[in-house]
């Protein structure tokens, strides 16, 4: 099969153009080793050939310097072993931007590849009074050149006619080797000039709109209501949407059960491998949320003003205001808010941004935090009636997740990822509508990367956790108890490294079940209770109560704060950054951060 | 580190006008007001990625909106628009146009 690759300058419509040339016949992966993400995706032509399309990342020059720029260079001059060398490449380049964009065209030129220039935005280069001479381009660059819309769909045919090699091709023409850019911006803007560029005059709408967004009174306030709504809508969702995918998934499993004959192979399906999907399936009406609104928001070109906006205050802790958004839905949920660093350009930030992001109070800490409050906290209220101590109490969990993100990201920062003082720069989109197709098509990626990616890791680990709570190492005749399960065994094994936390073995089960899930643990706390003849007549908290002091509390909740108890985030992290490293790293830390924390909280207060 | 590249290279770009009196830090341009590049003083990435959007010695640099606090701002360069931060926008200079008629609605 052939293979033609798409680049070109960010935001110059390359993946709107390659929506419209895949649509729905596309696959996302990562590039083996590195954190980039590679699309590739089908084109069937009129003759009947398939070609594969490969959009590369967006980069302004061919020179390795990042590695999104490393991979655009090693795949166009064929030396990835993982992907083919492309036969022809569709530079794409934003046509009401000629001047600047054009400085791309030289080095892919240089290739000699042959090359299509895709000049988009055609409909706002016309709305906005520019123009140029397309044959008098095409000669200048000795390529051809074709005017489109990807948006639009206008002209979209002659890249069809390029593909089938229908297109005339204009004489070739020797172009200059440049190496610095004011060379090329010389180049380029002869070039245009050549070719009668004239530049569309700048779009009033985007200042007018910025006006507003980045008024110093309005700007913050309207950023504090996109901030909230965002927050809130993914907050909101948490609860009945798990419930909803609880419910479909206790419906389903039934009817396995009553297909399935008893034993260990439906409680291996219908507690092992049935519980581990719906575990990973209830994060997913949270991942697609949120990616809806950072659709919109990135799309709209709204993104990059927040950023621009969050930007001081996230400087104090070393990270930079695209850092905003991922943080702030951590505290809903660490996996979609770590999936969406990707709007983070710079790659130690985004780490960073990433390895800070699973300290964030998310929704479930929220049961295990309640229940321990109220169980230990009596419902006593100060300041009036304002503030209860609960209240209070919970207050300070978030701020403890925060104080210790913060400090993450400043020790990050100032040694493994020091971004060796590197200018922050963006780039200001100009404000459009975004569209359906674009925002669909994201969505539907989004989910295929976090079912796969995360499902086959989450699947995996809750059959183990299930071999281990169910596989009894010795029988004594009656239903096995979960204190004789392999789990109980490690949970007595364990006691004594948790003891001196105040933990007892019954919580250390607990927390080797909260390994899958934070708030597994109440459900296994509640069997483990329930089988117990000590504690079977008590509820829930009054067990609790009965099994922690105040002190051992106090440190099972900071051990919560801290602790990476989370296989959906274990196995994102390790997706999107593309190593075991990462994620290993960031396991031993916060387990140790929590080890500690929880010891010292425990010797504090007994 | 970057030297004067002249004036009259970029085919879009007015040329600037007449030799202006002094060069200031990009920083100190008010929202509004406009200079011409002179040079960047910083690391040859940094500058270089500087250059690739749009910030290359000769061109025509005006300062537009910024976040709360004038940190950081938007500048407006070569049909695109920029934010950088102070420490950056600090470390390149530019020869203010026409320094007498300084807008008087410039704020931060
Ligand atoms: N007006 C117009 N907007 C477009 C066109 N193609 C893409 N866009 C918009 O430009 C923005 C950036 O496009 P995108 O495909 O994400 O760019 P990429 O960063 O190069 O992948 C999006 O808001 C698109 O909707 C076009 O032909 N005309």
């Amino acid at each position: 099969m052939r293979t033609v690759a798409v680049i070109g300058p960010p935001n110059s419509g390359k993946t709107t153009l390659f929506n419209r040339l895949t649509g729905l016949r596309q696959k996302v992966a990562n590039f083996p080793g590195v954190t980039v993400e590679q699309h590739t995706g089908e084109v069937a032509l009129a003759d009947g050939r398939v070609l594969r399309l490969i959009d590369l990342p967006g980069v302004y020059s061919l020179l390795p310097r990042s590695e999104d720029e490393q991979i655009a260079h090693d795949v166009l001059t064929g030396k990835r072993a993982d992907t083919p060398k492309p036969d022809a490449i569709l530079l794409v380049l934003d046509s009401t931007n000629l001047g600047r964009h054009l400085m791309l065209a030289a080095p892919i030129l240089a290739l000699g590849v042959p090359t299509l220039v895709i000049l988009n935005m055609a409909d706002d280069l016309r709305n906005r009074g520019g123009k140029l001479d397309l044959a008098a381009l095409a000669a200048q660059l000795g390529a051809p050149v074709a005017l489109v819309s990807a948006r639009q769909d206008e002209g979209i045919e002659q890249i069809f006619d390029f593909l089938t090699g229908a297109m005339p091709m204009p004489e070739p023409k020797e172009l200059p080797v440049l190496q610095d850019v004011p060379k090329c911006r010389q180049w380029a803007g002869r070039v245009s000039a050549r070719a009668a560029y004239r530049a569309p005059i700048p779009p009033k709408w985007t200042r007018r709109l910025d006006s507003v967004f980045l008024h110093p009174i309005a700007g913050p306030l309207i950023f504090m209501v996109v901030v909230v709504a965002v927050f809130q809508t993914i907050f909101w969702i948490a609860d009945p949407s798990k419930e909803a995918v609880d419910w479909l998934f206790g419906v389903t499993g039934n009817w396995v059960a009553s297909v399935v004959p008893a034993g260990m192979w439906r409680s291996l399906l219908i507690d092992g491998i049935w519980k581990g999907v719906g575990s990973v399936v209830v994060f997913l009406p949270q991942v697609l949320c949120l990616f809806l609104f950072i659709g919109i928001l990135e799309d709209s070109g709204y993104l990059a003003r927040a950023a621009v906006i969050a930007d001081r205050t996230m400087a104090r802790a070393g990270l930079q205001g695209k850092s905003f958004i991922p943080l702030l839905s951590a505290y809903a949920c660490a996996v979609p808010a770590i999936m969406s660093t990707r709007t983070i350009e710079n790659k130690r930030d985004r780490m960073a941004t990433i390895l800070i992001a699973p300290f964030m109070t998310c929704s479930a800490r929220l049961p295990v935090y309640s229940l321990i409050i109220a169980a230990f906290i009596p419902n006593r209220h100060f300041i009036g009636s304002f503030v209860s101590a609960r209240t209070a109490a919970m207050l300070g969990l978030y701020l403890l997740g925060f104080v210790a993100a913060v400090a993450t990201a400043r020790v990050l920062k100032s040694s493994v990822l020091k971004s060796g003082r590197t200018a922050f720069l963006l780039e200001m989109p100009a404000y459009r509508w975004p569209t359906w197709q674009s925002i669909g098509l994201r969505l539907l990626d989004r989910s295929k990367v976090f079912l796969r990616r995360a499902g086959t890791v989450i699947l995996l680990v809750t059959v183990v956790l299930w071999v281990m709570a169910t596989l009894v190492p010795y029988h004594h005749g009656h239903p096995p108890a979960i204190e004789d399960s392999l789990a109980g065994t490690i949970g007595h094994t364990i006691e004594p490294v948790i003891k001196p936390l105040g933990f007892n073995w019954k919580i250390g089960i607990g927390l080797i079940t909260s390994l899958a899930a934070r708030e597994t643990i109440i459900g296994t706390l509640g069997t483990i209770y329930a089988v117990d003849p000590q504690s079977h007549q008590m509820d829930l908290e009054n067990a609790v109560r009965h099994d922690l002091t105040p002190g051992g509390a106090v440190a099972l909740l900071v051990f919560f704060a801290f602790a990476m108890q989370c296989i959906s985030t274990i196995a994102i992290v390790r997706r999107e950054t593309g190593s075991w490293k990462w994620p290993a790293l960031q396991f031993t830390y916060m387990s140790v951060l929590a080890y500690v924390g929880a010891l010292v909280a425990y010797h504090l207060i007994r | 580190m970057l030297q004067l590249s002249g004036n009259s290279t970029l085919a879009e770009e007015p040329a600037a006008s007449g030799p202006a009196p002094c060069l200031v830090p990009m920083v100190d341009l008010r929202r509004g007001e406009a200079g011409v590049l002179h040079s960047i003083d910083l690391p040859a990435a940094d500058a270089r990625r500087l250059m690739e959007l749009g910030f290359l010695p000769g061109t025509r640099v005006t300062a537009g909106l910024s976040a709360p606090g004038g940190d950081p701002r938007v500048f407006q360069v070569d049909g695109s628009e920029v934010a950088l931060r102070r420490e950056t926008a600090r470390r390149l200079s530019v020869r203010p146009e026409t320094a007498g008629k300084r807008a008087p609605r410039g704020r931060m």
